[in-house]
């Protein structure tokens, strides 16, 4: 209770300071908006179906894209967590490629793909595969060597193996990684459609700025920073809570 | 059988044997013993002249297993037992296939063995039940791996969790039991895939006295209803005489057969038999050679053999 109250107070101050600061007229209303007008915003957005679809097509594509890198992710990481050889070379390789933004890769998707759907696609896929791998890596490594001892000896080797026991056995060592790969994947989706006129939030708010509407700017930020929250409090908070009842872990953080 | 009549009684008979017309009869038996009439049978497990060696981290070659020979009978109970760092953990995991030797041959009813099988289960000393499975499920694993049709595997399931007395426990995850529970949720895992060998490392060693004493009543009671070949390795001369037909003893490092105890004490037995510490004791006397061998290499070499405090006998 009273931390809800702290909440409640919280975001109480913020939203009358930004009333304030508007109300004050220092810059231009076009330039600094109130709570009210960002909010109309919205309404009007769903109103004229352009959030619901740009919802809709920003999802599908983070989607299908984390979808890829995860399981191109956990192939990958296996594979250098249990090669000696692959760990030595690819193991720094992958590394250094992560101080790399993602974005960076849009030029060359662009030549490679098109200016299409597909290029968009390769630059969240390379904003996130090198978390997932990483983190199936670490978490192939940091899983207690019995379990897959125990797997085989039980009769479980190659796919099944992998499926129903290294998978499940490294979830807890990989769920933040995986988190982080979803941020990552969210990011890079948004940015790579902040250049590419087609459908999207991303291009939903750069159209706001070509409008030269900051109502609407901030109204889709609000919306990219919801999806990103929601999918981290339900999806990503539900596994964890799912893996601590049945593993008896303490909470991690 | 046909060792236990080559040795001298060493033991009087107890004055009251609690099975009557059978006596006790112990003793340690050459490492060569007269296998003749075994060669023409086909041994449950065979193990032939294996060693196995490893590069320490200094570069060298060390030699963990020294040319093992071992025979074991179906339906055999076989306890290992050794000072730590002697390679019996070692020997199991090469005969459940999970680690290959150097040289020589591992046989299970005269066949090389090449990599894990559901014919020869392990259980750990840190039971390695999967956390993310329930107990049926855990118990249900093997069969799943084997492709046994889904009723088959709930009715087996079912019949082995009753086995071990945890039928009640079947939908609980693996934390919330106590460890003589998760060890026993270990042996009906085990015994699920019906194997005809069980491998037991330490199963016991991390429960307290009075939950071992009930798993050893409840292993002896199984081992007899479902007339598995156990190769049970210990630390605990005392366990090893209490649930074995057979003691073998390893020397320390490299891991050589030292002796063979046959043990004809009758059955049920208890950890605390007269018979049970008098034989114990003989297995003492010669372990603790290779006690002392494992703490002077401590001393000399900084090498620590991991004794376990309260583990002899």
């Amino acid at each position: 209770m009273k931390r809800a109250a702290r909440y409640v107070i919280f975001y109480a101050a913020l939203l009358g300071l930004w009333t304030l600061l508007a109300e004050l007229k220092i810059w231009p209303p076009y330039l600094f908006p109130t709570p009210w007008g960002v909010a109309e915003a919205l309404y009007a957005g769903f109103q004229d179906h352009t959030y619901w679809i740009a919802i809709r097509v920003s999802l599908q594509r983070v989607l299908i894209g984390y979808g890829i890198s995860v399981v191109l992710g956990m192939i990958l990481g296996l594979g250098v967590a249990s090669n000696k050889f692959l760990e030595e070379t690819m193991g720094g390789l992958l590394v250094s490629l992560q101080s790399l933004p993602s974005i960076c890769w849009w030029p060359l998707a662009l030549l490679w793909f098109g200016l299409n759907q597909n290029a968009i696609l390769f630059v969240v896929i390379m904003g996130s595969l090198l978390s997932v791998t990483l983190a199936m890596e670490d978490g192939r490594k940091q899983m207690p060597r019995i379990f897959g001892q125990a797997g085989r000896n039980l009769g479980a080797k190659g796919f099944k193996l992998f499926w129903y026991v290294l998978l499940p056995a490294s979830l807890p060592f990989i769920v933040s990684g995986l988190k982080q790969g979803w941020a990552f994947a969210w990011r890079s989706l948004i940015t790579a459609e902040m250049l590419y006129l087609s459908l999207g939030l991303g291009q939903v708010l750069m159209m706001g700025r070509d409008l030269n509407d900051m109502s609407a700017v901030i109204a889709v930020m609000f919306l990219i920073i919801a999806i990103g929250y929601i999918v981290d409090g339900v999806v990503f908070k539900g596994m964890e809570r799912h893996l601590q009842n049945k593993w008896g872990l303490a909470p991690a953080n | 059988m046909s060792n236990a009549q080559v040795v001298p009684r060493r033991y009087p008979i107890p004055a009251e044997p609690r099975v009557p017309g059978r006596a006790v009869k112990l003793g340690p038996v050459s490492v060569e013993h007269p296998d003749g009439a075994a060669s023409t049978l086909v041994s449950k497990v065979g193990l032939s002249e294996i060693c196995l060696s490893y590069r320490a981290q200094s570069g060298e070659r060390l030699l963990a297993l020294d040319h093992i020979n071992l025979q074991v009978r179906a339906g055999e109970f076989v306890c290992i037992v050794g000072p730590s760092g002697c390679g019996k953990s070692t020997l199991l995991h090469l005969i459940a296939g999970l680690q290959a030797q150097t040289s020589g041959q591992v046989l299970v009813d005269g066949h090389p063995v090449q990599g894990p099988g559901t014919d020869r289960i392990l259980i750990f000393q840190e039971h390695g039940l999967f956390p993310w499975l329930t107990v049926a499920e855990n118990v249900e694993f093997g069969m799943k791996m084997k492709g046994v049709p889904r009723a088959d595997r709930r009715e087996r399931t079912s019949h082995y969790l009753r086995l071990v007395h945890l039928a009640k426990f079947e939908k609980s995850y693996i934390h919330q039991l106590s460890g003589g529970m998760k060890q026993r949720v270990a042996i009906a895992r085990a015994l699920a895939t019906e194997p005809d060998v069980l491998l037991m490392d330490e199963p016991f060693a991390a429960l307290d006295a009075q939950t071992r004493d009930l798993l050893h009543d409840e292993l002896e009671r199984i081992w007899r209803d479902t007339g598995r070949t156990i190769i049970f390795v210990t630390h605990n001369v005392r366990e090893a005489v209490r649930l074995g037909d057979r003691v073998v003893l390893l020397t320390f490092r490299p891991g050589r057969v030292k002796s063979e105890f046959p043990v004809q004490l009758p059955r049920p037995r208890s950890l605390e038999d007269p018979e049970v510490a008098l034989a114990a004791r003989e297995v003492l006397d010669e372990l603790r050679e290779e006690i002392n061998r494992s703490l002077e290499a401590e001393y000399n070499e900084g090498v620590k053999p991991h004794i376990k405090p309260g583990g002899q006998a």
